[in-house]
């Protein structure tokens, strides 16, 4: 850097070195188990020289958690949410900044408070609304006497029902609805000078066409930062999918770890164990990866 | 920021934005309204009707040695791992910003832990820290019975607690380099030229540029610590031994969904939410007075 001072830049080195061990200790540790018998396993102190069942061990993981279908499920949920996010968020942001009528900055604080409470907070009342997800209207038409006055014209009883329990929907639409991507969104489009947005209108476009054709094309970097984060925040959800997918059919790979955890009775094998936590941990990992720059950026970003 | 060019169309502006708007009265707005009003009634979780009682259930939850022991194992939990989270995650960005050899290689390999999923990283490291297999099984080799998270509460506490800063040492360290890298070089340099060595300039002049990442990540971590908790306790220690590491989450969820105590649950939901945007606020205040150094 500026000076020279090696003896201050071994020590940071040297704390450096620590740091990495601590970061890197648990991967480790977790592939290594994964390749032992169980016998060895639970050797103490557990040798650190990798054993050769590491296939057999991911094929029992495979088997025992159901791997196989809870990972497409995984992949498919992650995807909708962060795709949902993506395209939802980017149309949202759009009518917040584009638009001129009454009410705007309501608009605004409306989408925005939902930056403050989590799912995990409102998990009770949000369960409920996810056995039927069109309560709300039902009781927005009670309250109003709209239901009665239909069933005084037409005799017809309006009962309103959409259960989300064990279903896609029910697992991906509640993740979506938060602000997060919004508030990125806008702050682009800040960024973007007026003079696009009058020169594509003096060309006759209107809003759709500018949105569809110019304003997309350029958030393409934040699209890609945003999905990124929104995968892997999606595919480590762990509290609403265990709550709503009570049917196998619609479980995820992440609330299969349960399954994993080794009985109390008998010899543990923590080498199955650590090979399904290997399987399920690896793909967000592989993303954050390939896609560090991203990760960073949309983190940073939607976070500020 | 007010844009010049703006569209004038009503509807069209309403309807880029209806899909949100819906999802979210849905999904966020009609749920937290019901806590509201669950919280001041007494339901049959099978339905029956729901009787006003006031502010019974708070008195309740208030008397209540458990909610209060959860409470204060949340307040140990999230102070903990915030203060070491946010402590190793400082000390690596400052010595990465420095940009000595293998720099880039450390500056993704520390972001790796924010990847994993809570409950997966709770599983790894129920292997790693368990008290008779894995690696720190070998101090119980040494003194017999002196770990076990199993069965010692303080133990488990310190299990979950290593295992979710682990995690966010990740995240906090992804902030404090970038507001690290958003000090102006000439301020560092000034500063050696003055004669100051290192360790001097990171705490005079880096640390006190980083108050308000400082706060800003220290109100991050307190509210993820109430929320991201929830997969790790459930996978380490379902809330024991003995509700030792029963997080306040977590017992919204076993109250609510074991126990099916609806009122109770949205109550402690209802407290949960205030805690939240109380420290929300006391984030954004601090944001208002953001430092600026450009």
């Amino acid at each position: 850097m500026v000076e020279r001072t090696p003896i201050f830049n071994a020590i940071c080195q040297i704390l450096l070195l620590v740091g990495l061990v601590v970061a890197l200790l648990p991967f480790a540790i977790v592939i290594i188990a994964a390749t032992h018998d169980i016998r060895t396993v639970n050797i103490v102190p557990m040798p650190l020289v990798p054993g050769r069942e590491f296939l057999a061990n991911i094929a029992e993981a495979w088997h025992r958690a159901d791997l196989g279908h809870k990972l497409v499920n995984s992949i498919l949920f992650a995807t909708a949410v962060a795709g949902g996010k993506v395209i939802l968020s980017a149309m949202a942001a759009f009518s917040i900044v584009y638009f001129r009528f009454p009410g705007r900055s309501v608009l605004f604080w409306v989408i925005f408070i939902t930056l403050m409470l989590p799912l995990e907070v409102r998990i009770v009342p949000t369960y409920a609304v996810a056995a039927n997800a069109l309560a709300p209207f039902q009781a927005i038409l009670d309250v109003t006497g709209l239901s009665w006055l239909i069933a005084q014209v037409s005799g017809v009883q309006i009962k309103l029902q959409w259960g989300l329990l064990n279903s896609y929907p029910g697992l991906v639409l509640p993740l979506v609805a938060t602000a997060t991507g919004t508030f990125l969104y806008r702050q682009f489009y800040l960024t973007i000078p007026d003079e696009l947005a009058e020169a594509s209108k003096m060309d006759g476009s209107g809003p759709l066409r500018f949105f569809v054709d110019i304003l997309l094309p350029l958030s393409r970097p934040n699209m890609i930062a945003l999905f990124t984060i929104m995968f892997v925040w999606a595919w480590n959800q762990y509290l609403w999918p265990l709550l709503v997918t009570t049917d196998p059919n619609f479980g995820i790979a992440v609330t299969q770890l349960k399954t994993l955890i080794p009985s109390e009775f008998g010899l543990p094998d923590w080498n199955v164990a650590m090979a399904g936590t290997l399987l399920i941990m690896a793909p967000p990992l592989i993303l954050v990866m390939l896609m560090q720059r991203w990760f960073v950026r949309g983190l940073i970003s939607t976070e500020k | 920021m007010e844009k010049r060019a703006t569209f004038s169309s009503t509807t069209i502006g309403l309807l880029f934005a209806l899909p949100m708007l819906v999802l979210i009265f849905v999904f966020f707005y009609w749920p937290s309204g019901q806590a509201l009003y669950w919280a001041f009634t007494l339901e049959q979780p099978w339905g029956g009707g729901n009787q006003w009682v006031g502010f019974q259930n708070f008195r309740q939850l208030l008397s209540d040695p458990i909610y209060w022991n959860s409470i204060s194992r949340s307040m140990v939990f999230g102070l903990g791992s915030t203060a070491i989270a946010m402590g190793v995650a400082l000390a690596l960005a400052l010595f990465t910003d420095r940009e000595m050899r293998g720099h880039s290689f450390y500056r993704s390999v520390f972001v790796w832990p924010y990847a994993i999923a809570a409950p997966a990283l709770g599983l790894a490291f129920r292997f790693i820290l368990a008290p008779e297999a894995g690696l720190l099984s070998v101090v119980n080799h040494v003194w017999p019975g002196i770990w076990n998270p199993a069965l010692n509460g303080n133990d488990a506490m310190l299990a979950v607690i290593i295992a979710f800063s682990w995690k966010y040492i990740g995240y906090n360290f992804i902030f404090f380099l970038s507001a690290l890298q958003g000090i102006p070089r000439s301020l560092i340099e000034a500063a050696a030229m003055d004669g100051s060595g290192p360790a001097r300039r990171m705490w005079d002049i880096q640390l006190p540029l980083l108050t308000p990442t400082l706060f800003f990540l220290l109100v991050i971590n307190i509210t993820e610590s109430f929320q991201d908790s929830f997969g790790i306790v459930d996978i380490m220690t379902q809330g024991g031994p003995a509700r030792a590491t029963e997080l306040m989450v977590y017992k919204i969820y076993f109250d609510g969904f074991k126990g099916l105590d609806y009122s109770g649950a949205a109550a402690q939901s209802i407290i949960l939410m205030g805690l939240v945007i109380l420290l929300t606020f006391v984030q954004f205040r601090f944001i208002e007075r953001r430092v600026h150094y450009k």
